[in-house]
């Protein structure tokens, strides 16, 4: 049973992926794209917990936690490069 | 192997993948940037925790082990993910104001002010009797 949902899992995340991309070459404004970056790092994260899953090996949270607090700092980054023109002051 | 275990890995695999997609078709379909704010948050919270407690519950059942780095990465998203939908949103309201090409304006019009005086928090200076605050000091 698990051997059906985890590929029907897979698919459906890709296919989310696949949206974000859309909404992030379409634009039109950029927050829409930070918005269209940020949510592509969750189903990234998304995707290495089923790859884990698939592989029954629990070493790809690593993977997970690191991309959760770089897609983190990156939006924050990016917002806070928009709004000052600079990152760090 | 029990069989309940695996009816509700299942469940909330399919309960989980279903909310990530719902959250990118929301992002697809909803029509101004603080209406698609509203569809990823779905994706962050339900999706995610769902694959999250499904994978703990997978990795009890089938090899017997206990892992706490999917609670951790539940925990570090839910604290962030309102603060980096502040910020977008406060592009937003940036953007809007400083008339910047491209920014669509929704159904509803531009935000309007929150009140008679003042002015969203992000345009106004802190007042001098905010605690903790760096004005005039």
């Amino acid at each position: 049973m698990i051997a059906i949902a985890l590929p029907i899992a897979t698919g459906c995340i890709a296919l989310a992926l696949l949206l974000n991309l859309w909404r992030l070459l379409r634009g039109p404004a950029l927050g829409d794209r930070i918005v269209a970056l940020d949510t592509m790092v969750i189903n990234a994260i998304a995707l290495i917990v089923l790859i884990g899953m698939i592989g029954g090996n629990d070493t790809y949270f690593e993977a997970a936690l690191l991309l959760a607090m770089v897609g983190f700092v990156s939006t924050i980054a990016y917002c806070k490069f928009i709004l000052r023109g600079d990152i760090v002051e | 192997m029990s069989v309940i275990a695996d009816i509700v890995i299942v469940a909330l695999l399919l309960l989980g993948a279903g909310f990530a997609l719902i959250g990118s078709w929301g992002l697809v379909r909803l029509p101004t940037t603080m209406e698609r704010l509203h569809g990823p948050t779905k994706a962050t919270t339900l999706g995610l925790g769902a694959l999250l407690i499904a994978s703990v519950i997978y990795f009890q059942t089938r090899l017997g082990i206990w892992t706490a780095h999917e609670l951790l990465i539940s925990l570090f998203l839910f604290i962030t993910a309102p603060v980096s939908a502040n910020m977008i949103a406060k592009v937003h309201l940036h953007r809007a104001r400083t008339g910047a090409a491209n920014e669509p304006v929704g159904i509803a019009g531009p935000p309007p002010r929150p009140g008679e005086q003042g002015d969203w928090a992000t345009f106004e200076a802190p007042k001098r009797e905010t605690p903790a605050s760096t004005a005039n000091s």
